[in-house]
């Protein structure tokens, strides 16, 4: 660490909520992204489940927004420190996506349009902790900020909600995504500040 | 790598944009167009690090200056032009850079073209030039929002002896009179201001990328060859970062 | 015109992060994209650097080049997405 500037905060505020470990409570939305935004058009957007060697279930954005959805409040907590309180979002559960899906496979691999991808335990998508998201503070979710739609999982740093999001892989080994793989965290809870691999 | 240097003067060029003078006593030299890297850090130990281009030409003397200008929603840069002061110190790393960057060895035209705060690496191009008395012939296009968005007006002025030496264009407001209606630079405003392609100048380009990617294409497209464009590019509100 | 579709930097904004592992100055070496072949100089690159590390990507392609991220005051560096990446020992003395 070098030498203090003088009256420096940086973009944030002061408060008394609780933050997870080494975090920072922001009140803007900033927009990380680690690559070109992609534009999809509504007419060619598809989400689909797959098992690897075939699709399982497929939505286009129509059979996609006939189901039903949920409005959740939930905070952010991005790796690169700084939170986000009481957002909203809409969008399907996770729990309604996979309803009639049997499977043993224990983990997903979550892709993206353009070459984004992130990992995280199967289970971790279930039991109301997973949307995939389309509105955002009652707006649709602007490109900027992964939309037509994006994966929401608030209870793991934000990078594994994945922007974009086009089909989930399930698979019965685990595989690193793109940040997984460049030596942040496989599982990636903020309570426990799990941002590199080797945190307990 | 980082190490503290300290400000020795300021100095507003515009109402948003401030000129801060840092003592650097064992600067290994830079060249003109090299950046360096600014860290501020909070007393909690958050920190944030911002690219700033050097806008003064290598000198004997033990300085350099950085021009910045503020950003309505910026983290960094309201600091920097409001509330570093004379004698405070900052974490610097550099020179940084050896592809946007001119030296006083290259004979051949040169044109310049900035946009916004790309004018300042371009600037340190232009007083390098000016401190080590080359000959090459210069031709400046500089971009801006409105007059009061002018950096260094004066010095470009003086500097303007000879037809579209200095060329400004104007995005939103014109000053009074002026013959062009406000507007991004098109193919015919190239046409008119910039070097022929059969001088085969070299050419700087530099601003937000939206503004390079136009500019360099314009180049481009009027026969000036890709490998004779260097590219350095802010972000889309024209802060590095 | 949107700016989220001029979101990126080039490769001079990188090159304050690279002089940590590279003694050359990174901006004016040419990479070669495994993916489409263009060879280009880094400074070329368009970066995407405010996630979690520094992605850059090729300016034909959009394919990944590299990708760079400080862990733990650990550098990881990724290069799987050029080929190769040349430096020119000239007689210029390019500083760092």
């Amino acid at each position: 660490m070098g030498i203090i500037s003088r009256n420096f905060s940086g973009r944030r505020s002061g408060t008394d909520v609780k933050l997870p470990p080494g975090q920072y409570l922001t009140t803007d939305f900033p927009v990380l992204s680690a690559g070109p935004t992609p534009r999809i058009s509504l007419d060619r957007w598809e989400f689909t489940i797959s098992n690897g060697s075939e699709v399982l279930r497929r939505w286009d954005w129509k059979s996609f927004r006939d189901l039903p959805s949920e409005t959740v409040t939930v905070d952010l907590h991005c790796v690169t420190r700084w939170s986000k309180f009481g957002t909203t979002w809409e969008g399907v559960s996770l729990d309604t996506i996979f309803a009639g899906i049997n499977t043993d496979a224990k983990y997903a691999l979550v892709h993206s349009y353009g070459d984004y991808t992130t990992n995280l335990p199967l289970e971790d998508l279930m039991k109301k902790q997973a949307w995939i998201a389309f509105r955002f503070e009652d707006q649709d979710l602007a490109p900027e900020h992964g939309g037509p739609a994006r994966l929401l999982v608030p209870h793991l740093y934000l990078w594994k909600s994945a922007k974009w999001v086009r089909g989930i892989t399930l698979m019965h080994d685990d595989q690193p995504g793109f940040w997984e793989s460049l030596g942040y965290h496989n599982y990636g809870d903020p309570w426990r500040e799990q941002r590199y691999s080797g945190d307990e | 790598m980082w190490r503290v240097r300290t400000v020795t003067a300021l100095r507003d060029e515009t109402a948003t944009a401030r000129t801060i003078v840092l003592k650097v006593p064992d600067w290994p030299s830079h060249v003109a167009g090299q950046h360096v890297d600014v860290r501020l850090t909070a007393p909690d130990g958050y920190s944030a690090v911002r690219s700033y281009s050097i806008a003064s030409a290598p000198n004997q003397e033990g300085s350099i200056e950085l021009t910045v200008e503020r950003l309505t929603d910026g983290e960094v840069s309201p600091y920097l032009t409001q509330e570093l002061g004379i004698g405070e110190r900052l974490e610097l790393r550099g020179p940084i850079g050896g592809w946007f960057v001119w030296r006083p060895r290259q004979t051949e035209p040169i044109q310049l073209v900035a946009g916004g705060s790309g004018i300042v690496p371009i600037m340190a191009m232009i007083r390098s030039r000016v401190a080590s008395r080359n000959a090459a012939p210069f031709r400046l296009l500089y971009s801006v929002r409105e007059p009061g968005a002018i950096l260094y007006r004066e010095e470009l002025r003086a500097l303007s002896t000879q037809d579209h030496s200095v060329t400004y264009a104007y995005t939103r407001t014109t000053p009074k009179d002026w013959p062009r209606p406000p507007g991004r630079i098109d193919a015919a405003f190239i046409a008119d201001t910039i070097w022929p392609a059969n001088v085969n100048p070299t050419c700087y380009v530099c601003g937000p990328t939206s503004f390079v990617e136009s500019a360099a294409g314009l180049l481009v497209a009027s026969a000036i060859s890709p490998e004779k464009i260097r590219t350095e590019r802010f972000g889309p509100t024209g802060d590095r970062k | 015109m949107s700016s989220q579709r001029f979101s990126y930097l080039d490769g001079n904004a990188a090159g304050g992060e690279f002089s940590y592992m590279f003694v050359h100055d990174i901006t004016t070496a040419a990479g070669q994209c495994s993916f489409c072949g263009t060879t280009r100089p880094f400074a070329e690159a368009h970066l995407y650097m405010q996630g979690p590390g520094i992605v850059a990507r090729c300016p034909v392609c959009e394919h990944v080049l590299l990708r760079l991220a400080n862990v733990r005051q650990r550098l990881m560096l990724d290069m799987r997405g050029m080929t190769h990446l040349s430096f020119e020992l000239s007689d210029a003395q390019e500083p760092a």
